[in-house]
């Protein structure tokens, strides 16, 4: 059972076939077994998970019937879960157990799923391999020498080997939909907005947001429907009518505009990706939708715009971690700056205190008009294409990565792991939804998967 | 654009951070070549272009300003390094 969608388990614990405390132990047990190897998870719950499972047993039989009722699930470390240890992947918060619930995690315990413990990450989300963690690396689960991607990395390797039903993740600049690609699973980043980041440690606000990595589109749509919504707490939370994303699960193809983007399927691609994005593509026109290319014109910049914007705002938001509140503090300071630059300097990891140096020069005197002004031009011009793009077609589909999982250490120059992103930071810079589906496996490694972006205005996601 | 190693020490202190000697000379060169990557958007004219800060165009929302949040500093004082009677404890800042 433990490798079915959640879907599958709904079902099963609807009709009485399992209950949630056996199928959470089933999940224990695995993570017990697997663990060590894959190093998924930074913290497991399993005292708290068998008691809520239990609970979500009792409710079950007063009537509850909530579709996530007793469903095993994993969170990111990114998002703060009261009593227990929320790390964000660095020894900054090695120590830090949050006193509050993010509203996203708030919101599943609302919806009755059991919590199965924190995923492994890169620290505070700023990577594409999941290297940069302080807890160590996560292996991928189809080839234990390749990296499962990042940032959500843990999050994808539970997921994919069973180690839960589901996980949440985030993505800044595709940190849901290339670790999804590279463990062979389903991920998505809704529009921005959608889903509260209250209680989510912040990396970059205006691109950072919470999706679900699950086994299917279905198990997907189960998760937004318990994530998406208003949330006062967030003041970029944005109010939309409550939907049933299970509701277009099944609307056919026919009619469907599918923009390719040229950019996309340029040099630095591999060709059994493009191979398998394109097959991908002709079996959607056999179900009656119609391919046409886009011209993505400015899209070789979002790179560029995007270490401007991100390390820009992420030099900020981490600014808070001074050693005073929470979290780190160096040992035996002298005076007050150096338990500033000492704590921090200790307390965060190389490619942390990279991207706040990065930021920090991007946003200084004399310099903010040639960097973060230009690039918020950028931005402008990045989201035009797509506006352009959207005026012809429905939905815009091409490779999320350029290839599968690579192995672990093989990418040791940062501007090299920044180019792994290159198909997918245009929709956070635009703040568009976007997915990662499945499409093939090569060499033993899941196919990178096809990466789909919908305007917000035409079809809500 | 490059930079040379005492415009390095000079982010790193408006950041807060401390670059040993021997880190000094690979930072720079990292911080050299993310910049040299950033620069490719030097590349295009913008000078029309409106800067686009936030990809949601809504505006702030407003609420009554009243009290909300219950006073919890004694379980969110628990988590700092040092605290007493109610007050966080920092090195000396004043003789």
């Amino acid at each position: 059972m433990i490798n079915s969608t959640v879907a599958e388990i709904s079902a099963a614990l609807k009709a009485g076939d399992i209950s949630s405390v056996e199928i959470t132990q089933a999940y224990l047990n695995r993570i017990a077994k697997l663990n060590g190897e894959l190093n998924a998870y930074i913290t497991v719950c399993e005292e708290s998970a068998l008691e809520q499972a239990a609970a979500a047993d009792a409710a079950r039989s007063a009537g509850n019937t909530s579709p996530l009722l007793g469903i095993p699930i994993a969170h990111k470390d990114i998002f703060c879960t009261k009593d227990i240890l929320t790390t964000c992947g660095s020894r900054m918060l090695h120590n830090f157990v949050s006193p509050y619930n993010a509203t996203v995690v708030e919101r599943f315990n609302d919806a009755g799923t059991v919590l199965l413990g924190k995923t492994n990450m890169d620290e505070f989300a700023m990577g594409s391999s999941n290297e940069t963690s302080f807890f160590g690396d996560v292996k991928n689960p189809w080839n234990t020498e390749c990296v499962p991607g990042g940032s959500s990395g843990g999050s994808a390797a539970a997921v994919a080997a069973d180690l839960c039903a589901m996980a949440t993740g985030t993505d800044t600049g595709g940190s849901i939909r290339q670790p999804a690609a590279f463990c062979g699973i389903t991920g998505f980043k809704p529009s921005y907005g959608r889903i509260s980041r209250w209680g989510m440690i912040a990396f970059a606000s205006s691109l950072d947001q919470a999706g679900p990595i699950t086994k299917s589109a279905e198990d997907a749509a189960l998760m937004l429907n318990a994530m998406v919504g208003l949330d006062e707490k967030d003041s970029t939370s944005i109010d939309r009518p409550a939907e049933d994303f299970t509701a277009s699960l099944n609307q056919p193809l026919k009619g469907l505009r599918i923009g390719v983007p040229k950019q996309h399927f340029a040099q630095g691609l591999s060709m059994e990706v493009e191979e398998a994005v394109r097959n991908a593509l002709a079996e959607y026109e056999k179900l009656g939708a119609t391919i046409k290319e886009v011209d993505l014109t400015n899209s070789h910049l979002s790179v560029s715009a995007y270490y401007v914007v991100a390390p820009a705002e992420a030099s900020a938001n981490l600014s808070r971690f001074d050693g005073v509140r929470y979290g780190y503090r160096c040992e035996d300071p002298v005076d007050l700056e150096d338990m500033y630059k000492r704590t921090r300097s200790e307390g965060f990891g190389e490619e942390v205190k990279r991207r706040i140096m990065i930021g920090t020069y991007a946003l200084s005197a004399g310099y903010y008009d040639a960097y973060y002004r230009k690039a918020q031009k950028i931005r402008r011009l990045i989201k035009d294409d797509f506006d352009r793009a959207f005026e012809e077609v429905d939905v815009i589909i091409g490779p999320t990565s350029p290839h599968t999982a690579f192995k672990l250490g093989s990418k040791s120059d940062p501007v090299s792991m920044y180019l792994e992103d290159i198909y997918t930071i245009a929709v956070n810079l635009a703040g568009l939804p976007a997915a990662s589906i499945p499409v093939g496996v090569a060499n033993g490694l899941p196919m990178v998967c096809k990466l789909s972006a919908l305007t917000s205005t035409k079809r809500r996601f | 654009m490059a930079l040379d190693k005492s415009e390095v020490e000079k982010i790193a202190h408006l950041a807060r951070l401390h670059v040993s000697d021997s880190e000094a000379e690979e930072v720079t060169t990292r911080i050299t070549d993310i910049l040299a990557l950033i620069d490719q958007m030097q590349s295009v004219d913008t000078e029309s272009v409106e800067p686009l800060a936030h990809p949601l165009d809504v505006v702030q929302r407003l609420r009554i300003d009243e009290v909300t949040e219950e006073n919890q500093r004694e379980s969110l004082q628990k988590l700092a390094p040092a605290s007493e009677d109610g007050l966080y404890l920092v090195p000396k800042v004043l003789e």
